[in-house]
């Protein structure tokens, strides 16, 4: 199992806590999904005074780790209050880190990302960057004190999956001891089976499961392919062949 | 069981049950200490959609049968409905949700641009493609309560501020003193002025980071709705969420850039943990709470039922809890 910071996570996915019907949803579907991490905005909830306290409240009755992040950021500065901010909140120096570049497809901003990623590690907190899968992005990153990364699969909210296999691929070969985790892009369990049969040490979900017409029963097809994958990626699965291979004989011909 | 009762709390919920119980021969009292409707009762800042298909794309069915049955209550209590259905539509590039709410709501008919510009001429210029639910209807809140408000007088409900008989709770928000389980859910909602659009009823867009509807309220004034935010908060409506809204309806239509901006409404929206109201006896109260986003879909069959136990004994059919020690 997946260990970020030093503290093990007894599950592969981590799932976001926005967009559900209802807060009973949200609940029922971590339980169902077995997810160890929560994620939670800390921007429009936190409102001040008590009053985000019930939502919060919410969170941890979960009982899973939260991982604040810093959704809706779009300049370093930005990230940083909302980070420290954070920190007071929900009393962690974990924080998933986003810097977003452009508004409309919140695409990171992998320079402004670099730029807060060493200024909140030198001030103590333990980053997740949601960056995307450059791998000199990701080099940087790691240079500037981050011990995870979360690259994209494809741009947030799309469900359109793993866009860029090689790339993804690439990051597992050249950081094998590098928590990876896919954030953002997966709309089926499927996808999430692909990515943790690549090597990776998890997925963050929140759309694919929140906006599914029932996000209970999508947790729960998530929390099996994450399984599945895991056990796919352990089994040491066989290389795909271009011939095809039968598993019996074919009698009466010499091999071709 | 007593048939006098006093309904603490006039709101969508106080008033609908003060006129459930009165219309069935109860003797009532409402006892709302900022007197009439007004922005002090957060259905004040209501839509007045009675749009039971749209909401159960994300509600919960029990929603759906309920809401049904709203209009026709609200009807039969003098309010003045318009069922004129509701449009939806969604911008070029967030077609697939028309297609996911189309396959969620299953009494939808799709149009296309001549069929909406039947509808809609002004809406067709902008969108060629929209969902229509014919059977919806919707209703000017403000303009509801009052009259609501003025017939219970005229029918012999007191307004007073001495609880007599059977108490039924309808506090809203307020009653989080006694149910810990309720929670706010912060709303924005604007109203402006834009005669240069002519809508003649409830426009949803849906988008995937911000959904916005538009009501038109008559004489050019629509109310554009709403965010709605995991805060207790009642006050403070942020410069985002309203950028939000005001982004919303200028990408329905251009003309809403000229709009006059008569308003900015925040309340908080009282709901439990799965977001359906509840009927609950704690003691000698009743409590008839948690209406969440669905004031006026939902009041009148809270009423029903609430008035089908006090005076049948008849147990409701859904969202009943029973907290009496015995």
């Amino acid at each position: 199992m997946p260990t970020f910071y030093g503290t093990e996570i007894e599950s592969r996915l981590m799932l976001g806590t926005a967009q559900y019907p209802s807060p009973a949803i949200l609940a029922e579907a971590f339980r169902q999904s077995g997810a160890g991490i929560a994620t939670v905005s800390v921007r429009r909830e936190a409102g001040g005074d008590q009053a985000g306290q019930d939502f919060w409240a919410l969170i941890q009755e979960l009982g899973v780790a939260v991982l604040p992040n810093t959704a809706g950021c779009h300049s370093v500065r930005e990230a940083i209050t909302t980070a420290q901010m954070a920190r007071e909140l929900f009393d962690t120096n974990w924080i998933k880190l986003e810097v977003i570049g452009h508004a409309d497809t919140l695409q990171p901003d992998p320079f402004g990302l670099v730029d807060a990623a060493a200024q909140l590690t030198e001030d103590g907190f333990e980053v997740f960057p949601y960056c995307t899968e450059d791998l000199v992005l990701c080099e940087r990153l790691i240079e500037v004190g981050c011990k995870v990364l979360m690259p994209w699969g494809a741009p947030i909210g799309t469900g359109l999956g793993l866009n860029n296999i090689y790339g993804l691929r690439s990051l597992r070969a050249h950081f094998p001891d590098i928590p990876l985790v896919i954030d953002a892009g997966l709309g089926l369990p499927s996808q999430a089976a692909h990515a943790i049969e690549l090597g990776y040490d998890a997925v963050l979900l929140n759309t694919a499961v929140a906006k599914a017409g029932d996000p209970v029963a999508m947790a729960k097809g998530f929390a099996c392919a994450v399984e599945a994958g895991a056990l796919a990626y352990k089994a040491d699965p066989m290389e795909a062949r271009d011939m095809a291979a039968p598993s019996t004989p074919v009698f009466g011909k010499a091999f071709l | 069981m007593s048939s006098l009762f006093s309904i603490i709390g006039g709101g969508v919920c106080g008033l609908a049950m003060a006129a459930e119980l009165s219309a069935r021969g109860a003797q009532v009292i409402v006892i709302e200490r900022n007197g009439a409707p007004g922005e002090h009762a957060c259905s004040w800042w209501a839509g007045g959609m009675l749009a039971p298909e749209c909401e159960g794309v994300s509600a919960e069915q029990e929603v759906v049968v309920q809401g049904r049955k709203a209009a026709a209550w609200w009807e039969n209590h003098g309010a003045a409905l318009t069922r004129r259905g509701t449009l939806v539509v969604a911008l070029g590039r967030d077609q697939s949700e028309l297609t996911t709410f189309a396959r969620r709501a299953p009494t939808t008919a799709t149009l296309d641009r001549a069929a909406l510009a039947e509808l809609e001429p002004h809406l067709a210029e902008q969108f060629s493609k929209a969902l229509y639910l014919e059977e919806e209807a919707h209703l000017d809140p403000r303009a509801t309560l009052t009259e609501l408000h003025k017939r219970l007088g005229q029918n012999g409900v007191i307004f007073g501020d001495d609880p007599k008989g059977q108490i039924i709770d309808c506090r809203g928000l307020a009653a989080r003193d006694t149910l810990s389980d309720l929670r706010g859910v912060k709303g924005e909602m604007l109203v402006v002025r834009c005669p240069d659009v002519a809508l003649s009823r409830p426009v949803r867009l849906l988008h995937p980071r911000f959904p916005l509807y538009i009501v038109p309220r008559g004489a050019g004034v629509y109310m554009l709705g709403a965010t709605q935010i995991e805060s207790g908060e009642r006050r403070r409506a942020t410069l985002r969420s309203v950028m939000e809204l005001m982004n919303a309806a200028y990408a329905l239509h251009p003309a809403f850039g000229e709009a006059e901006l008569l308003e900015i409404g925040v309340d908080a929206r009282p709901a439990f943990p799965d977001n359906q109201p509840r009927i609950r006896q704690i003691g000698e109260r009743i409590y008839a709470n948690g209406l969440f986003r669905h004031g006026f879909l939902l009041a009148p069959a809270l009423a029903r039922m609430t008035a089908d136990l006090v005076l049948e004994g008849k147990t409701p059919e859904v969202w009943y809890e029973d907290h009496r020690e015995r």
